[in-house]
């Protein structure tokens, strides 16, 4: 039983980690812009697909990573440009509806580039499974775990210690201030769907050898990584991380120890009963609300 | 009179079409369709436009309407009407015992939580299969039996659904002229300004909450037993996506923005089967593009600039 739990453990963690990039992705644009992207999930089924389309076309691995990542990145920065900035002001039902918009729009686009069948990358470095203690992992979840620490220490340091990264908590922290002190904000708004957009797709690119990717494979990883987002307090990109990892931890418990066909109903209940207890998430601040 | 003349025009309207077009399909079959998205869009505009509540899952109060309906009328042999009748009642209690601590939630936090909830019981409904029969549904509903008179048939069925519909508008603008309406549209502009002038906020979003909630769990119960199948994927989070779509359309915080939403919709979707892999795409472009361009929804929109022209109009002559 012990090795069993240290299994669901390992596996928990990869499906957390691939949350908690997504969750982390959810902060960053919140961070910039108030907005919840409801395309976030968008972004990570894109970056799958484009790179399983670029491989079969015959790029090796690296490079078609390299490309459908850039290439998110600039489906991201369309996004801010045509769907969020004309609607600046806006309330935030409207934004919300505005980016679920955004990415029925984008799983259309993917139906009618890539079909409704199912594809996968081939894993980074084989799939002889690695024996660990009583527990065996797959060399991709290593790929993911190693990526996702390296992903976060980068963002962190991106907000602590670069010049760039003060000026964009600046801008989540009030806008007009920001401005008022020479601050770009509207190249930080782009900077922040940009960079949410290639983390997303980063994150796609790792998981599509493990899962199978189709056109609406980011509906689910999308809302579990919102799920995250606000489990960890929205706004708070370290509370996103803990967030998904607890997300995912508790969802494969729940797969092994109860019944795998409620493991979504489980997370979700579990996001529930957080909002109900903390209505601002775990690890998020207490805000008066501004009358 | 003026306050509810829109509803005898859609009333006249509802019976003149199928006695100039009886027997088509677009009036008899697609109007019906269209007569539950009404009921669901304007019970989801009381929500969202005049209480500035959001839900992004308010399908499962449509499924669970119809799934307890569906069970007690095939599973226990319940007459169809008293399942109706049941299938309110227990959403009436889920959605009271649901309504406090989910409108304790503001913005983001409550878009989440109705998500969690639709999800979660779509998941219920896929796999309590001993219940509901899981992803294969429920076949062999009755059809809704008024008093002996039983419902079978195309049109009699538009019949129903459009009585219920327009009993559904009438309460619905009642609702919103009461004091509760009033209430409602204090919470809408400023929650705290509105508890200061002592309005009980929770206790309205609650009762509209309740009342959103019923009108979801009618559709549902009529969709049961019209179509005599459910199955789990007409109560899921695109279904959803579609309701808000419906009232957004429309124009939030106007009962006919959302009943002309929820039309709207209804023959855009027999119109775009043909081009089915478009869908999608022109879905989503749909919802952007309304929600950038004219906020307030296509209807309420067209209408104010109407108003304006025949203002305008009028002063040259």
């Amino acid at each position: 039983m012990p090795e069993q739990l240290f299994q669901f453990l390992v596996t928990g963690i990869t499906v957390g980690s691939l949350y908690a990039l997504v969750g982390l992705g959810f902060a960053l644009i919140y961070n910039a812009s108030d907005v919840v992207n409801f395309a976030q999930g968008e972004f990570v089924m894109l970056g799958a697909m484009a790179a399983i389309a670029l491989l079969s076309a015959g790029l090796p691995l690296p490079l078609a990573a390299v490309v459908a990542t850039l290439a998110t990145v600039a489906v991201g920065l369309l996004l801010e440009r045509f769907a969020i900035e004309p609607a600046a002001g806006a309330s935030v039902v409207a934004t919300i509806i505005i980016t679920i918009g955004a990415a029925i729009f984008l799983r259309g686009v993917a139906l009618l580039l890539w079909g409704k069948d199912f594809h996968s990358l081939p894993p980074f470095s084989g799939d002889a499974p690695i024996r660990l203690g009583g527990a065996t992992v797959l060399p991709q979840s290593l790929w993911v775990l190693g990526a996702t620490v390296l992903l976060v220490i980068v963002v962190r340091t991106f907000f602590n210690r670069t010049l760039l990264g003060k000026a964009l908590l600046a801008c989540a922290f009030n806008r007009t201030a920001a401005q008022a002190v020479g601050i770009n904000v509207k190249v930080m708004l782009r900077l922040a769907y940009g960079l949410s957009a290639g983390l997303g797709a980063l994150a796609g690119i790792l998981i599509a050898p493990i899962t199978f990717s189709s056109y609406e494979a980011g509906v689910m990883l999308g809302l579990k990584g919102f799920s995250a987002a606000i489990v960890g307090g929205i706004g708070n990109p370290m509370g996103a991380v803990a967030g998904g990892l607890l997300l995912g931890v508790l969802e494969v418990l729940g797969a092994g120890l109860v019944s795998s066909g409620y493991k979504d109903a489980i997370a979700f209940v579990f996001v529930l009963m957080v909002l109900f207890f903390e209505p601002t998430g775990l690890f998020g601040h207490k805000v008066a609300e501004r009358v | 009179m003026m306050r509810l003349a829109g509803l005898y025009a859609l009333a006249a309207a509802v019976v003149v079409l199928p006695i100039l077009w009886p027997d088509n399909y677009f009036v008899i079959v697609v109007g019906a369709s269209a007569g539950l998205h009404v009921i669901l869009a304007v019970g989801l505009n009381l929500l969202m436009g005049y209480a500035g509540q959001i839900s992004l899952g308010h399908a499962a109060f449509f499924g669970l309407g119809a799934y307890t309906s569906a069970i007690l009328s095939t599973r226990f042999g319940w007459p169809s009407l008293a399942a109706l009748v049941a299938s309110l009642l227990a959403v009436g209690v889920l959605a009271w015992l649901f309504a406090r601590p989910i409108l304790r939630l503001r913005g983001h936090y409550l878009a989440m939580a109705t998500l969690g909830f639709g999800i979660i019981v779509h998941v219920v409904l896929v796999q309590a299969t001993q219940w509901t029969g899981g992803p294969d549904g429920l076949s062999g509903i009755p059809p809704l039996n008024l008093l002996g008179w039983p419902v079978d048939g195309d049109l009699q069925w538009y019949g129903v659904i459009m009585a219920a519909m327009l009993l559904v508008l009438w309460l619905s603008l009642n609702l919103v002229d009461s004091q509760v309406g009033r209430a409602l549209r204090a919470v809408h502009g400023s929650e705290f300004a509105a508890q200061m002038m002592g309005v009980d906020t929770g206790r309205a979003k609650t009762q509209v909450f309740v009342v959103s909630a019923l009108f979801a769990a009618f559709a549902g119960s009529l969709f049961a037993h019209q179509q005599a199948f459910v199955s789990p994927d007409s109560f899921n989070l695109i279904v959803s996506v579609e309701l808000v779509t419906m009232v957004v359309l429309g124009g939030m915080a106007s009962t006919f923005g959302a009943a002309c939403g929820a039309i709207a919709l209804t023959f855009l979707q027999q119109g775009l089967v043909v081009f089915e892999d478009y869908e999608m795409l022109i879905h989503g472009a749909l919802l952007m593009a309304v929600m950038i361009f004219l906020p307030q929804g296509l209807f309420v929109g067209l209408h104010q600039a109407a108003g304006r022209w025949w203002r305008a109009s009028s002063r040259r002559l």
